[in-house]
């Protein structure tokens, strides 16, 4: 309970840690949705705090992470030709392709930018007529309505030098995608907190019918993740399954309905290829028809670059909640933040990365369930 | 990059359409959107992603989760350069002046 002191409202926290043991009488797996409750999570070192048969999976929510490698080829492709200025997210330079980073072609003359919105194009477009600015449009449902909001203005205001280069995925069809593995030991999940302030949770009532699993909308602070874990591991005892609402103090059901009535307008549902895990159908955004013209992979001809995952890694399993980082040989050692080997280990929001940055790569982990190597109990 | 950062509005203006507004994060001042959130008042707080305003919420709720993302180091997309309105090499200014722009001392790239 060492950590417990930690956290501005301790009193509270050991309420929520009490009442989760107290209640829980088997065990369990919860997979936390998005990177930055994963982040929260080794942080605070909140799995130590829960019952040795509640085993925390981390989730796909880390949109660094999942952004193929292709898609990463394409973009530095792009970032390569003399009339572009490519712009992207900072924490997009640092993610290596197959012939380096975003930060490389920077060093070889590339006009790479990171921006803060992806509005700030709009600003770079009409700065450099002569030149075409690219956007690096990655992301899950929340950097959706900025995104669109850039390719939106860019038509209404007549900007022909803007484009968007999109690898958007969705929240939704990746936890179907788990839930519908024949391996999948998900039983309950916490759900994106700041997705849902965007999208509501409407969508994730028939994802929890159909596949009976308790899904709660929570937030990413330490109070959020107990009491979410409270909540998910209650309705698991209980024997039922519905969509609650930790977070009832940023969100609700409809989300915000401006941001999707945009979002609506300049995107449709499309396929989408994740890293680690592979195809997973509907599940991500395409430029509607009407905003084609603002399609850099059309612009660009880069449609066809196709490039493999290296084969050592198993961020595929672990994004799905069936691995965990120290289930991997290369982890932290042949896999580091610094040379990382795949999707978990690219960006500090995914599990690998968040493993390595609080040390857990230098600790004997213990075993909890069966043959699955599980972190904590240490504590 | 997927977590939104509360901010309190500063103040609000028209650019090309969009509703902005002067966001102050702790000591970084930013433009945010806030056709997301148009009821959004002056002296508000709201959450803030990637330049956008997506929901509104209380000072303390602000503060707390501000302090939370700083313990989590999830605040650096806030030191993203600063774009300035400019006009092309040749037109400096000529859109300086239709933007109304309120962007504060930066660089265009980084």
């Amino acid at each position: 309970m060492k950590y417990l002191d930690e956290y501005r409202d301790g009193e509270v926290a050991k309420k929520i840690v009490a009442d989760i043991h107290r209640i829980t009488t088997k065990p369990w797996v919860l997979m936390e949705v998005c990177g930055g409750q994963t982040h929260s999570i080794v942080k605070h070192g909140i799995d130590h705090l829960l019952p040795e048969s509640i085993d925390l999976v981390h989730g796909p929510g880390c949109p660094v992470c999942v952004t193929p490698l292709e898609m990463i080829d394409k973009a530095h492709a792009i970032a390569r030709q003399p009339d572009v200025i490519f712009c992207s997210f900072g924490d997009m330079l640092r993610v290596p392709g197959s012939d380096g980073d975003l930060f490389t072609i920077k060093s070889l003359g590339g006009d790479v930018r990171v921006v803060y919105s992806p509005i700030d194009c709009l600003k770079i477009a009409r700065a450099n007529p002569d030149k075409k600015i690219v956007f690096f449009a990655i992301g899950f449902e929340t950097t959706a309505p900025a995104n669109a909001m850039l390719a939106w203005q860019a038509r209404e205001q007549g900007l022909k030098n803007v484009a968007l280069l999109v690898s958007h995925v969705l929240v939704p069809p990746a936890m179907a995608a788990i839930l519908g593995s024949p391996y999948n030991r998900v039983q309950g999940f916490l759900g994106p907190g700041h997705v849902c302030a965007i999208m509501g949770y409407r969508e994730y009532e028939p994802l929890s019918a159909r596949f009976k699993v308790p899904i709660v909308i929570t937030g990413f602070e330490p109070l959020d993740i107990l009491q979410g874990t409270l909540m998910t591991i209650r309705q698991l005892e209980e024997g039922r399954a519905a969509v609650e609402n930790e977070y009832s103090r940023i969100l609700d059901r409809e989300g915000n309905v401006p941001a999707r009535k945009l979002v609506d307008q300049v995107f449709e549902i499309a396929d989408r290829k994740w890293r680690g895990i592979g195809n997973i159908p509907e599940s991500g955004y395409i430029l509607r028809e009407e905003f084609r013209d603002y399609d850099a992979e059309k612009l660009f001809d880069v449609m066809e670059i196709d490039t493999r995952e290296s084969g050592a890694c198993i961020s595929g399993e672990i994004l799905r909640g069936i691995k965990k980082p120290h289930d991997c040989p290369a982890f932290g050692t042949a896999c580091t933040p610094q040379r990382p080997l795949g999707a978990t280990m690219v960006s500090a929001e995914g599990a690998c990365a968040a493993y390595y940055s609080y040390g857990r790569h230098l600790k004997q982990e213990k075993s909890r369930q069966g043959d699955l190597v599980a972190i904590g109990g240490a504590a | 990059m997927c977590l939104a950062i509360p901010g309190k509005v500063l103040d609000t203006f028209d650019q090309r359409g969009m509703r902005m507004a002067k966001v102050q994060f702790g000591g970084i001042v930013r433009e945010t959107c806030l056709d997301y959130v148009p009821e959004t008042q002056v002296g508000e707080y709201v959450l803030v992603h990637v330049g956008f305003a997506i929901s509104r919420v209380n000072e303390e709720e602000a503060e707390r989760t501000y302090a939370a993302l700083r313990e989590l180091d999830q605040l650096t997309e806030l030191e993203a350069p600063v774009v300035e309105e400019i006009g092309p090499a040749g037109f400096a200014g000529a859109n300086a002046h239709s933007g109304r722009n309120n962007s504060s001392s930066g660089e265009d790239s980084s």
